[in-house]
This record gives C-alpha cells, structure tokens and sequence, in this order.
C-alpha cells in the first residue's frame, strides 16, 4: 500500500509546522509542506493539517487573516471533497474564522496565556482522528494559548450536539470555554480542530504519548 | 463614470452576551485607581479608504469587508459610519 500523504500547511507566524512534520513522520506517513500562497491539489491528500503558531501575528482576531490565504481555498476543496483536515490551536482557530468549523475562538477569561498539561474527555464525533478511542477516555495534553476560549451561541451549541460534532471537553475547564470544549469537528466529521497540542504528546520523553492517539490516523 | 475616494469608520465590539476580557482588566484597573467607571468595554476602530462610483457603491463594499472579515459576527458587532467628506 502506498504511503499516506499528509500536507502540513505553513503561514507566516506558524510556529509548530516542524514538530507537527515530525510527528507525522513518526506515523509512518510521507509529510508535504503546503505554503500559505500556493495552492494545492486537494485530492492528492490522505489528509492535511494546520499547525499552531500566530499566523499573521493574530492581528485582527486569531486565525482571521489566514483564513483568507490562498491555500485555504484548496482546504476548503479537501473540506468538501471529505479529505480528514486538522486544526491545532492557532490551527483550530482558522478553520473556525474560515467558517469550517462552528463557534469561535476568543481570549482566555484569565486574560494570561497559559501554558500547561490539561486533562481531556473524548465527548463524541465522528472524526477519524483518534477514531479508535472510546467515547469517555481521559487524555493528557498540552495547551499553550491565550485565545482558546470557546465560544458558540445556543442554538449552535444544541445543534452542534444533536450532530455529534463536540469532539474533546476540558475535564478542568482551563480558559472559560462554553461547555467546556476543547475540539469540534464538522458536521460532516472530516474537519476538526482542537486548542491542545497533540504534536506535543507524542513521546513518552514529552511526558506523555495521548497525543499520537489522535494522530496515529494512516497505518 | 469617475471614480472617488471614500472613507469610513467601522466600530467593532464584542457582542454584548461575549465576555469582554479586556474590557474586564481595563475597568479593573481603572476603579483600583479609583475612578468611579460603571463599565468598559473594549472594541476595535478601522479606518478603511475605498474607490468606488458612488456612495452607495462604496458602503455596500465597507458593508460587505465589515462583515467579512472586519468583524466576526458569531461574536462581534459593527458600526459603519462615513467619514471626511466623502463626495457621493
């Protein structure tokens, strides 16, 4: 069987492109850079990613500008033609901007960017993104954010649920975020993002390997 | 027809059921100071200059920029206003 091929897509201000590239690697998968201002043929993808960072020095709000780059055109192709797109953090933060994902991502209620491990409960989904982990498993994963408060409007939210599209909750809620979210998908579950770092959770050297749980997707 | 330049300032804010945290710590900070503020919120000013037929032409596109982009309306709001002398 040939290789998975996973694009990793970098802006300007992306800062964990390299480490999300290496943890893909470590899944036996092939890793492609995908730039910011080229577009690229959707298709061709077993999946691709959008790192963290500060893309375009969250000017604006988190996420905004790079939502209008134009390799989101071709996310928004992958999107729709169901090729698997992850957002991680900053990541999460465009795809929301971008309208691929429901609610959106704003400061932190403690107004400090925080920077420590949190625990997390797989809530649903129907993301192939740690696909093979039960509904109510506990995770260990780093955060490291200062916008990362959830937040979505009621009729949202109930809709959200009825579609089985909250995907991870904080078991302690760290930054204010409605309900607890820490990661949705979309409703047709290939889109999905989350404010935790998997690609930081990858070995045990890290202090802890939930995060490959979650992208230990093409094997 | 000629084109002209129009200007305008869009107001965003934080929608009022969004937790406003930087108006939060500013208003903090001002009553520790002892300043009697009732409350403080905290929004954003864009000024935005565009060429356009006309009037009307220019505020569709500050309209459609505000809401696009300018202003998250999941949790933001926007006021457009003309600004300067903006030849219709």
């Amino acid at each position: 069987m040939a290789k998975a091929r996973v694009g990793v897509v970098r802006f300007p201000g992306t800062n964990c492109d390299r480490d999300v590239f290496e943890a893909v690697i470590a899944t036996g998968a092939e890793a492609v850079w995908l730039w910011h201002a080229d577009l690229f043929e959707a298709k061709s993808f077993s999946a691709v990613i959008l790192p963290g960072g500060f893309s375009y020095g969250d000017y604006l709000r988190s996420g905004a500008l790079a939502a209008r780059a134009i390799a989101m055109r071709s996310v928004r192709d992958a999107a729709k033609s169901g090729v698997p797109i992850l957002g991680i953090c900053n990541g999460f933060q465009i795809l929301c901007e971008a309208g691929l994902l429901p609610g959106a991502l704003t400061k932190n209620r403690s107004l400090r960017f925080i920077d420590t491990w949190v625990g997390l409960r797989k809530a649903g989904g129907q993301t192939i993104f740690g696909e093979q982990i039960a509904v109510g498993t506990e995770l260990h994963i780093p955060i490291a954010h200062a916008d990362g408060r959830y937040v979505i409007d009621q009729t949202s939210l109930n809709r959200a649920r009825d579609q089985d599209q909250i995907w991870l909750e904080y078991t302690g809620n760290p930054n204010g975020s409605i309900a607890d979210i820490a990661g949705v998908t979309n409703e047709t579950g290939n889109v999905a993002g989350l404010m935790p770092h998997p690609e930081r959770a990858f070995h045990e050297w890290m202090g802890g390997i939930d995060g490959r749980k979650l992208l230990e997707i093409w094997n | 027809m000629s084109k002209s330049e129009f200007i305008f300032g869009v107001t965003v804010m934080p929608r009022k059921e969004v937790l406003d945290t930087q108006g939060r710590a500013v208003e903090d900070t001002l009553r520790r100071e002892g300043e009697h503020v009732v409350s403080c919120r905290v929004g954003r000013f864009v000024e935005l200059k565009l060429v356009a037929d006309s009037l009307t032409q220019a505020t569709e596109t500050a309209k459609k920029v505000s809401e696009t982009l300018l202003a998250n309306p999941l949790i933001e709001t926007f006021d457009l206003r003309p600004m300067g002398d903006n030849r219709g």
